[in-house]
């Protein structure tokens, strides 16, 4: 078969296009369909992940979604200035402000990547020695009412004496959990 | 013309090993390599970059087929912005910090080496890429980028990659529990002098969503051909994916996995200890070592001889082939590894076959030949380091 648009070479590509509902057939020859830009397909290797992760981070407002994304879009971070709409377009935070900066807007995003929205691994000794020394008491109380369950009274009021002098160390927000 | 371009299979197995091409084009120092090498020789000859690493050894706990085991902490300093979006100033005032931290921590320090990425040619980041040392991000540098190094090349630390500061810990085998170690005591190192960017709630703030928490990515690099020829791959991965871990092919994308290796890592960041992703990621690596140890065991009493005939094969074209395409040659050399692994093919060593993982790949080759090569004379020096190293 002769190809459809130049009518002298044989035609090797057989496109079918389905435009609306419309059916269309060509045959073309190598070099015309070249030409024609038929050979190219838009979208190789450049699948939008951008997008898909605008996707992910609410960007891009699912069905029912009351706040425009324009609206979340908006915000920015004090620290480095990204918007939350250039996060979504790169996947990734300017600085650690932008944690604050984008507070509940992350929840989601959070929520999907992990399993959980709370830190529970290690902590830096210097910086959070207080956060280790709460960690240490609510481990602590864990492990009280464990030995309280077992019927364990002198493990437990050994725990106990061991709390009320760690709390004592706190001296600010150490009864917040209690 | 699409199609063409498609062929040509070496291009997708490279593309994770550095983005070779477009380091090439930007970088003003290729030159200095090409004045560095020019004579073929083994590894043992005194190079500016090591090519070989302790984790190729071939030791360690399961190392037929966990071949090694990494551990990497995602750290930020509070209050300077990301090294993607920090200007130079802040990436300088990181770069200083570390060298801080290096000056007055000696006994910590004393074995490593501080190497900038502005000081490396695009050949010699893009071997340290393929050596598993720096990530491709790292080796399209940037200033005060770089790479401290410890001797045995086990421990590295990345500066201004894509987050302030990754700590790596790298060893043969099944060895997640002291690459931990490892990582967190140079991670206190740190820590005793920079103020890390944490969160009461959120952990360890990173530069990408993925790794806030505590920042850990930990991951193993397994040899499961058997698992492939018995065709219970595609079953094992997406188990593996259903709880929570990643699998995909080392070199390549997807399933084609060249050279039958894998690589496991823990998704999750957030929420769970460090512990329990290292325990999870070492029980779920405990179960794919025993599956394809049985698959193994299939292969011996099932098709013994189609076993070794196959690794002798491999091993005759490795030593022979004049002209040998990357995903060729590992695809054969797993072969050789399997054969090896089940005793039915002597004198290779499982430490050389590892160095060839490295050793064939492009980086390495060029740097080797000590100046930038095609395609086609890539194939040509790949067959020349895999007889040298196999015989």
């Amino acid at each position: 078969m002769l190809c459809g648009e130049c009518g002298k070479k044989n035609a090797s590509v057989h496109l079918t296009k389905i435009v609306n509902g419309g059916k269309t057939e060509i045959y073309l020859c190598d070099s015309c369909a070249r030409e024609k830009g038929e050979l190219e397909f838009p979208f190789e290797g450049k699948f939008p992940l951008h997008q898909f992760f605008s996707g992910l981070i609410g960007l891009v407002p699912a069905a029912g979604s009351d706040a425009p994304a324009s609206q979340r879009g908006g915000v920015q971070c004090s620290g480095c200035g990204l918007t939350y709409a250039q996060f979504g377009q790169i996947g990734r935070f300017g600085c650690d402000r932008c944690y604050d900066s984008f507070g509940e807007n992350l929840h989601s995003l959070f929520r999907r990547l992990h399993s959980n929205q709370k830190h529970v691994g290690k902590i830096p000794a210097r910086a959070c020695s207080h956060l280790m020394h709460k960690r240490e008491i609510e481990e602590l109380k864990r492990k009280l009412q464990e030995s309280v369950m077992k019927e364990e009274f002198e493990e437990a009021a050994r725990l106990r004496d061991r709390i009320r002098k760690l709390e004592e160390g706190v001296s600010s927000g150490g009864d917040s959990d209690g | 013309m699409a199609k063409e371009e498609r062929q040509v299979p070496e291009d997708s197995l490279e593309k994770d090993a550095a983005g070779a091409e477009s380091i090439k084009e930007d970088n003003p120092l290729a030159e200095e390599a090409v004045e560095d090498g020019g004579r073929e020789s083994g590894l043992e000859e005194q190079r500016r970059v090591n090519l070989a690493s302790r984790w190729m050894e071939g030791s360690g706990p399961e190392s037929d087929i966990v071949i090694s085991s990494r551990v990497r902490l995602a750290r930020n300093v509070g209050g300077i912005t990301f090294p993607s979006l920090a200007s130079d100033e802040q990436r300088k005032k990181v770069y200083t910090m570390m060298n801080e931290v290096v000056g007055s921590q000696q006994d910590k320090f004393s074995s490593f080496e501080l190497i900038d990425m502005e000081s490396l040619s695009s050949i010699e980041r893009q071997v340290y890429v393929e050596k598993h040392l720096i990530s491709p991000l790292l080796a399209r540098g940037g200033r005060f980028s770089a790479l401290l190094l410890r001797e045995d090349e086990v421990v590295s630390i990345m500066i201004n990659e894509e987050d302030h500061f990754r700590i790596q810990c790298l060893l043969p085998g099944l060895n997640l529990d002291k690459s931990w170690q490892e990582s967190t005591k140079f991670d206190d190192c740190l820590e005793k002098q920079v103020d890390y960017a944490f969160h009461e709630q959120l952990g360890y703030l990173a530069a990408c969503p993925t790794n806030v928490g505590t920042g850990l990515r930990a991951s193993v690099m397994v040899h499961l051909p058997a698992l492939v020829i018995t065709r219970q791959i595609n079953r094992i991965l997406s188990a593996v994916n259903q709880v929570g871990l990643a699998i995909r092919g080392l070199y390549g994308e997807g399933t084609e996995a060249a050279g039958n290796l894998f690589q496991v890592s823990n998704q999750v960041t957030l929420g769970q200890s460090e512990d329990e992703i290292l325990q999870n990621l070492y029980s779920i690596t405990g179960q794919l070592v025993k599956q394809e140890k049985n698959a193994r065991e299939l292969l011996l009493n099932e098709g013994r001889e189609k076993v070794a005939d196959r690794a002798g094969r491999a091993f005759g074209i490795l030593m022979n082939a004049r002209i040998i395409a990357s995903d060729e040659a590992m695809r054969l050399l797993s072969d050789v590894r399997l054969g090896v692994d089940m005793g039915l093919l002597k004198n290779v060593t499982a430490r050389s076959l590892n160095e060839l993982l490295v050793l064939t790949r492009p980086g390495c080759l060029q740097y080797l030949k000590g100046k930038p090569l095609s395609p086609y004379e890539r194939d040509l020096e790949r067959a020349v380091q895999i007889q040298k190293c196999l015989s």
